[in-house]
């Protein structure tokens, strides 16, 4: 049975979990969720994910939340080598890196995407490129540091692609396609790093489907 | 095998949540006080462990660990692998939403709480009440989908203890050192989950290292 995977491919969250589905060639199912119609609040939606976020996720009897969390257990049910976890020291920097891209990256992105494409795109208001600058100005020092890290290996957690890195592209796909594409050219083993994992076949295949405006 | 060594001060609830994992799994290893009034987090020793000058940061031989979940993953993965379940596709999972849930909905709402109530004023500062009152009804709202999931389930991730359940503890410890640990009071079974934990020798142990005589 297809797994399924609730919400908008469009978002970020959600993303995530579709490529990490794509990496192991998973059956699955996108259904969507309404959120400007509030469906994500919905009893159907909050008894599969309690927070009334998206995605939800179900396979099974199954049923999980958060992307992180969904995306590890689609590469461990698909038997994916993107966590490392039978080896100690490797899975541990899969687990720092995949926490940097949450505090460090997301958080800094995440109201970048929200002022430069959700509030003029659905809510019909205007960029506060106030909170757009403080964002990146909070971004220069995890551009900083994965420059430093990138010049020294392939990839964040070590010569060897993981989730951490994959886990990255939703954002990065909404830098790169947005007006802030060029605060990456002073680091070009960042833009590098982003380059290679956008052509991912997984990863371009979730491209697509962000870009269909009603998934 | 000489100890790790566990950066960072006790009095940050990121320090003290890897000392309740690495307490739990029975880790060798200390305790080394970084001095923030000198801005030692941000040396180029402290850096080299620690890329963005925070803490906590764990050194194991050769291997630098930051990310305060990343490092209780590392001591359980080492020490005590069954607090992940990895083993087990389906409880693994549960565990992992349970850690994500901690990170991004539970202790991003205390954040705010605590830094207002407890570091604003040793800092010199006034603790901003309106910031408090929103975050402690952002709190409530999180609080009942743990008092519904631990209606049904004595931990978290299932009835087994996990990782998810003790990354929780040095937050919420830090909860009852402010005026508002009453929260709780409307959530029976998050109160009794809570009893438990705070029974175990790994909690009683760490809650000792965070009195403030350090």
């Amino acid at each position: 049975m297809a797994m399924k995977v609730y919400g908008p491919a469009a978002s970020t969250n959600v993303a995530r979990v579709l490529v990490c589905l794509e990496e192991v060639g998973a059956e699955y199912e996108v259904v969507p969720v309404d959120m400007p119609s509030g469906e994500h609040k919905s009893s159907a939606h909050v008894a599969r994910n309690p927070f009334g976020q998206v995605p939800g996720f179900q396979d099974g009897d199954l049923i999980l939340t958060e992307s992180r969390a969904i995306s590890k257990y689609i590469l461990r049910k698909g038997g994916s080598d993107l966590l490392r976890e039978s080896n100690l020291s490797e899975s541990a920097m899969v687990d720092v890196w995949l926490e940097v891209e949450n505090v460090h990256f997301n958080s800094a992105m995440s109201p970048i995407i929200f002022q430069s494409f959700v509030v003029p795109s659905f809510l019909g208001g205007e960029t506060d490129m106030k909170i757009v600058k403080e964002n990146l100005e909070k971004l220069k020092t995890a551009r900083e540091v994965y420059e430093a890290r990138l010049s020294r290996f392939k990839y964040l957690a070590g010569d060897f692609v993981s989730l951490a890195d994959i886990s990255h592209f939703p954002a990065a796909y909404y830098l790169l396609g947005g007006p802030h594409a060029s605060v990456l050219d002073v680091y070009p083993h960042v833009k590098a790093w982003i380059a290679e994992f956008m052509d991912r076949r997984s990863v371009k295949k979730v491209a697509e489907l962000m870009k269909t405006p009603s998934a | 095998m000489a100890p790790m060594k566990l950066y960072g001060s006790t009095m940050s609830w990121n320090v003290t949540r890897c000392a309740v994992a690495l307490e739990e799994a029975g880790s060798d290893y200390e305790i080394v006080p970084i001095n923030f009034a000198t801005a030692e987090h941000k040396s180029p020793e402290h850096l080299a462990r620690n890329p963005f000058g925070q803490v906590p940061a764990l050194q194991d031989g050769d291997l630098y660990v930051w990310e305060s979940r990343a490092i209780c993953k590392y001591a359980a993965r080492k020490n005590k692998p069954e607090l992940l379940k990895e083993g087990n596709l389906e409880e693994s999972a549960m565990v992992d939403v349970w850690m994500e849930v901690e990170a991004n909905q539970y202790t991003s709402v205390l954040n705010p709480i605590l830094f207002q109530c407890l570091i604003s004023p040793m800092l010199g500062g006034s603790t901003d009440q309106k910031v408090v009152e929103e975050n402690l009804e952002k709190l409530k709202k999180v609080l009942e989908v743990y008092e519904a999931r631990l209606t049904k389930y004595k931990y978290l991730a299932g009835d087994f203890l996990s990782l998810a359940d003790l990354n929780h503890v040095s937050a919420t410890l830090c909860l009852f050192a402010t005026p508002h640990a009453s929260v709780l009071d409307g959530y029976p079974h998050v109160k009794a989950w809570w009893s438990s934990l705070m029974e175990r020798p790994s909690v009683q142990k760490v809650a000792a290292l965070m009195k403030p005589s350090a």
